[in-house]
């Protein structure tokens, strides 16, 4: 770093914090969308989910989808807001294509939740995020641009599908704890129903605010707002970038303009959008079209008592109950399809740290490299369980296994049907290895030569040798055992050999 | 006269079949409309398929629904299945709506026959229908005169008798006001009693689509079809079903009947004044109590509707863009050069009226940022004061009596150029809007000129059998509303 200091700029000594919040978009796992019956879909034909309702076209009318608000109630309750009693709606005016009414119907004067929060660790502990509001709202058409013809073409499927709008408190925090709270917040939404939030999907859009203030100071610098980010990792990258710039800017005597802007995935950077000249108005008013909702004592106890087990509670469960590291535990309750799925295959075979190895190892790689969920993946918790058995029965190796698994979930027939079929029992029979050591020791005389000289990792390669003669297939301890006998046994070195 | 009533009964009794009705529908449009221009559309072939097919079944002794090849015609603003809807209005010149309105399925179903759409002023904004972007529509009883608005095209035809009844819709008077200016029965319902799912929104909170009929009975019998809860309505009440023409023949003896004496202030003529004081005479000859009563927040009626209604219409007018439906204007540009959506949207908007862009001006700016609440939440809280009136009000009284309109039908040209001088018009009919209560409009006399004249009884909320039942009883007395215009259809004049 230079030494020199700005005159009218900030001196490099001085350190800058940075303030973030954080305006999460997540789309309701409903079946059909907020404000009318049609089907809530993703990746259908353009224009073919669609009505006069969420078309807007004239003389049509909303009606509350009651469904999404009951997940967005568990929503709300999950991160622990007070949730109103009284729900209105509200309309927030504005032109684009996008949006066939040239209104969005949000919630602006009042909110789902309110003054929520989230755990997330903090280097062994744990640190709570505010949560400022929950709120639903209808999301609108999607804008694809044809490059051929250089039409803009709009499809309304995904207009009228539910949103719940999750808005943080601003706080002082690291781009990198920013990252944590997203992780916190899908895992949270995944594990009560509430939404897939697949970024790549669509159906969780992030835009952040940051600032940077001096250390110790007490006001808020003045932010910037971030758009464009299509993952996790891209906010924080982005943050990072924006916090570098910030503290440039400042350090140069320069002010930070509030201003929104575009982030660039490929060039890490930060940009601004194009034209906004004005603050918009969006001359929000209470939609006369819909009446409050009200939503009673009763409702949000029913709503409360069908929620599922939360992942900061599943974890700890799963410390006490199945007596996992609380690494593995953490990273199991990570996603609760893996947490079901380590449940059940507990309950069928009680080794809950060997069926933990193997999630964490084989299948969770397997997830990664194929790019799919679990629910996509051909493995049911029985076969692994299965496969576990075999293995530990000593059927087969090890080695065999994880191909085994492979082939599993390739073709779906259970382990025992493809051990049969491709005949990888371990072979143990006594008489057949030592026809192999054998052989394997004639074919390779040096290393025989060098473990009587002493070295003794001669046989390491011998016992390797066997191992693939066999295909993997031997027991290895059998095979070991074998190959030291028989060189052991191996006549005295001859020096005319 | 034939009633929705009569025509029903006959029909059902086969003195005479639907076809021979529709015809000679058809055959009076084709005669009398030409000098009226109360119809943007008669929709011909799907009338005489409809009666038709009625006929059909009655002939094989099925059962037919209450409205039975009875012809009604739909206001524009009203939306109908495959049949072109424009609300009046330029910019939904093509637009050929994919569903019917609740209130027209409705209809359908107690197997009315639509003999086509009438005229309005543009998105119902207006007092005289001369707004409308398409023809002017003209009074029948005096063919240089306005028929009233929004809904004039539909009194028109009702008036002119080339229909049995229609549809209209009413946000400040637009149902009531032309009934009373061509001198038939226009009801207002109850907000939320009959569904507004299909009814080209004005004003959300104010609007509601009612009978314009020929009688008091018709007016009851149409409200039994079309209203009632639907579920695609939010704001449509869950109340329990009535039979609107149980009580109509009942006596009035006692019944406590108001005079607001604001509203008599604001009457600017004197034969409208001295008709609706004879016909509380006339109720008061039939036992009725008649008394004044007050309803002091009048005077800032006008004004408290006019900053709601136009606000919510700026916003629900903001969807005609051209984007994704109806008539879209792409501005000139050099070829090859790029079109932007907000340009096409510009371009398109100016399709509107000149009312209409006044109206969405003056919305826009009463809900913008710095305005909203020294104008829109102002408007809400007076609107509660005025609600608090009627309410104070029909402790004391069962009904209201007032002149519908403060004159009788004025010559077409003589207030489009004054915009205030036509939203004056509305001055006796705005509050039953903005308090949400039902209020009709029925023949009490005629001008010395010959004009109509109309009286309005309002009721408290939900209370529209009793308001029936007190216009009832002033038509069992009367003869005004068998009165018919006298329209001249030689070739000259």
């Amino acid at each position: 770093m230079n030494g020199g200091a700005c005159s009218a700029g900030r001196s490099r000594w001085v350190e800058f914090d940075s303030v973030v919040s954080v305006e999460i978009h997540v789309q309701l796992a409903t079946e059909s969308k907020l404000f009318c019956r049609c089907a809530s879909v993703y990746g259908a034909q353009p224009n073919t989910s669609v009505c006069p309702v969420c078309l807007g076209l004239p003389g049509s009318l909303p009606v509350v989808n009651r469904e999404a608000f009951e997940l967005g109630i568990c929503a709300a309750l999950a991160l622990s807001c007070e949730v109103s009693s009284i729900c209105t709606f509200d309309r927030k005016n504005y032109f684009y294509p996008d949006l066939p009414k040239s209104y969005q119907i949000t919630q602006h004067y009042s909110a789902l939740g309110r003054n929520g929060r989230i755990e997330i660790e903090d280097n062994g502990g744990a640190r709570q995020i505010q949560i400022d509001r929950v709120h639903i709202e209808e999301d609108a058409g999607k804008i694809v641009y044809d490059e051929t013809t250089g039409e803009s073409l709009i499809d309304f499927n995904r207009c009228g599908v539910p949103l719940l709008e999750i808005v943080t408190k601003p706080w002082v925090t690291t781009p990198e704890e920013v990252y944590k709270y997203l992780v916190a917040i899908k895992q949270v939404l995944q594990y009560t129903g509430v939404s897939d939030c697949d970024m790549e999907k669509g159906n969780l859009r992030c835009d952040v605010n940051i600032s940077v203030m001096e250390q110790g100071a007490q006001e808020f610098g003045t932010r910037t707002e971030v758009k464009n980010l299509n993952s996790f990792r891209a906010v924080q990258k982005a943050l990072e970038y924006e916090k570098k710039r910030q503290i440039e800017l400042i350090r140069q005597g320069k002010k930070v303009v509030m201003e929104t802007l575009l982030y660039d995935d490929v060039s890490g950077k930060t940009a601004l959008q194009r034209s906004k000249e004005q603050a918009q108005d969006y001359r929000y008013f209470p939609e006369p079209d819909l009446h409050p909702f009200f939503i009673s004592g009763e409702w949000l106890e029913s709503v409360r008592s069908k929620m599922v087990e939360l992942p900061g509670a599943r974890r700890e469960r799963f410390i006490r109950e199945y007596f996992l590291p609380r690494y593995d535990a953490g990273v199991l309750t990570g996603d609760r399809e893996i947490a079901d799925f380590f449940e059940k295959c507990v309950t069928l075979h009680n080794s809950p740290k060997v069926i933990s190895n193997w999630i964490m190892g084989e299948v969770m790689k397997t997830l990664n490299e194929k790019k799919v969920s679990l629910s996509d993946l051909n493995l049911s918790p029985a076969q692994l369980v299965e496969l576990i058995n075999l293995l530990e029965s000593g059927e087969i190796t090890n080695l065999v296994a994880k191909d085994v698994l492979a082939a599993v979930i390739e073709t779906g027939k259970s382990p025992r049907d493809i051990i049969a079929q491709k005949g990888l029992r371990q072979e143990s029979a006594e008489d057949a290895l030592r026809a192999v050591v054998d052989k394997v020791i004639a074919s390779n005389p040096v290393p025989a030569v060098e473990y009587k000289k002493g070295k003794k990792t001669a046989a390491q390669f011998l016992i390797g040798q066997v191992m693939k003669e066999t295909k993997g297939r031997a027991n290895p301890q059998i095979v070991a055992r074998l190959v030291l006998e028989a060189l052991d046994k191996a006549a005295p070195e001859n020096p005319q050999k | 006269m034939t009633t929705c009533f009569e025509i029903a009964r006959k029909i059902r009794n086969r003195e005479v079949s639907a076809v021979e009705v529709v015809k000679a529908t058809l055959e009076r449009i084709r005669l009398v409309d030409p000098k009226i221009g109360a119809y943007l559309q008669v929709t011909e072939k799907d009338a005489l398929e409809k009666a038709q097919e009625i006929d059909s079944r009655l002939a094989k002794g099925e059962s037919v629904g209450a409205l039975a090849g009875v012809p009604i015609a739909i206001k524009d603003n009203i939306v109908t299945k495959g049949v072109r809807t424009t609300a009046a209005s330029r910019i939904l010149e093509g637009f050929i709506p994919p569903y019917d309105a609740t209130a027209v399925k409705r209809l359908r179903d107690a197997d009315a026959v639509i003999v086509g759409k009438t005229n309005n002023d543009e998105f119902a904004m207006g007092s005289s229908t001369e707004n409308s972007g398409y023809k002017v529509t003209r009074n029948p009883w005096d063919l240089k005169r306005v028929p009233g608005g929004s809904s004039g095209g539909s009194a028109a035809a009702v008036a002119a008798d080339t229909c049995a009844a229609a549809l209209g819709s009413d946000t400040g008077g637009s149902i009531r006001q032309p009934a009373a200016l061509c001198g038939v029965v226009g009801l207002k319902p109850t907000y939320g009693l009959v569904s507004r799912y299909g009814l080209i929104t004005f004003a959300s909170s104010l609007d509601q689509i009612g009978p314009i009929t020929k009688d008091v009975r018709d007016a009851a019998t149409i409200m039994n079809i079309i209203s009632g809860r639907c579920e695609n309505d939010s704001t449509s009440l869950e109340a329990a079903a009535q039979d609107f023409t149980a009580h109509l023949e009942e006596k009035i003896n006692g019944i406590r009947l108001g005079l607001p004496k604001e509203y008599f202030a604001l009457s600017a003529d004197s034969e409208v004044t001295k008709a609706v004081q004879d016909a509380a005479r006339l109720y008061e000859n039939l036992g009725a109590k008649i008394r004044e009563v007050s309803l002091p927040h009048t005077d800032i009626g006008i004004a408290t509707y006019y900053i709601i209604a136009n606000a919510e219409a700026s916003s629900n007018l903001a969807r005609y863009t051209g984007i994704h439906y109806s008539s879209r204007q792409t501005p000139e540009t050099g070829s090859g050069s790029q079109i932007f959506a907000q340009d096409v949207i510009d371009s398109t908007r100016t399709l509107f009226g000149r009312e209409v862009k006044r109206r969405i001006m003056l919305g826009t700016f009463v809900l913008s940022s710095g305005y909203y609440d020294a104008y829109y939440i102002k408007a809400l809280k007076v609107q509660t004061l005025i609600c608090r009136d009627f309410e104070e009000v029909f402790k004391e009284v069962d009904a209201l009596i007032t002149p519908t309109s403060p004159t009788p039908a004025f010559g077409i040209g003589e207030n489009i150029e004054d915009p205030l001088a036509m939203y004056l018009c509305d001055v006796m009919t705005v509050g039953a809007n903005l308090a949400g209560i039902p209020a009709i409009s029925i023949p009490c006399g005629f001008s010395s000129r010959g004009l109509p004249i109309g009286m309005q009884i309002i009721g408290n909320r939900l209370s529209e059998g009793r308001i029936l039942q007190v216009a009832r009883a002033f038509e069992r007395e009367t003869e005004f509303h068998k009165k018919k215009p006298r329209i001249d259809t030689d070739e000259c004049g």
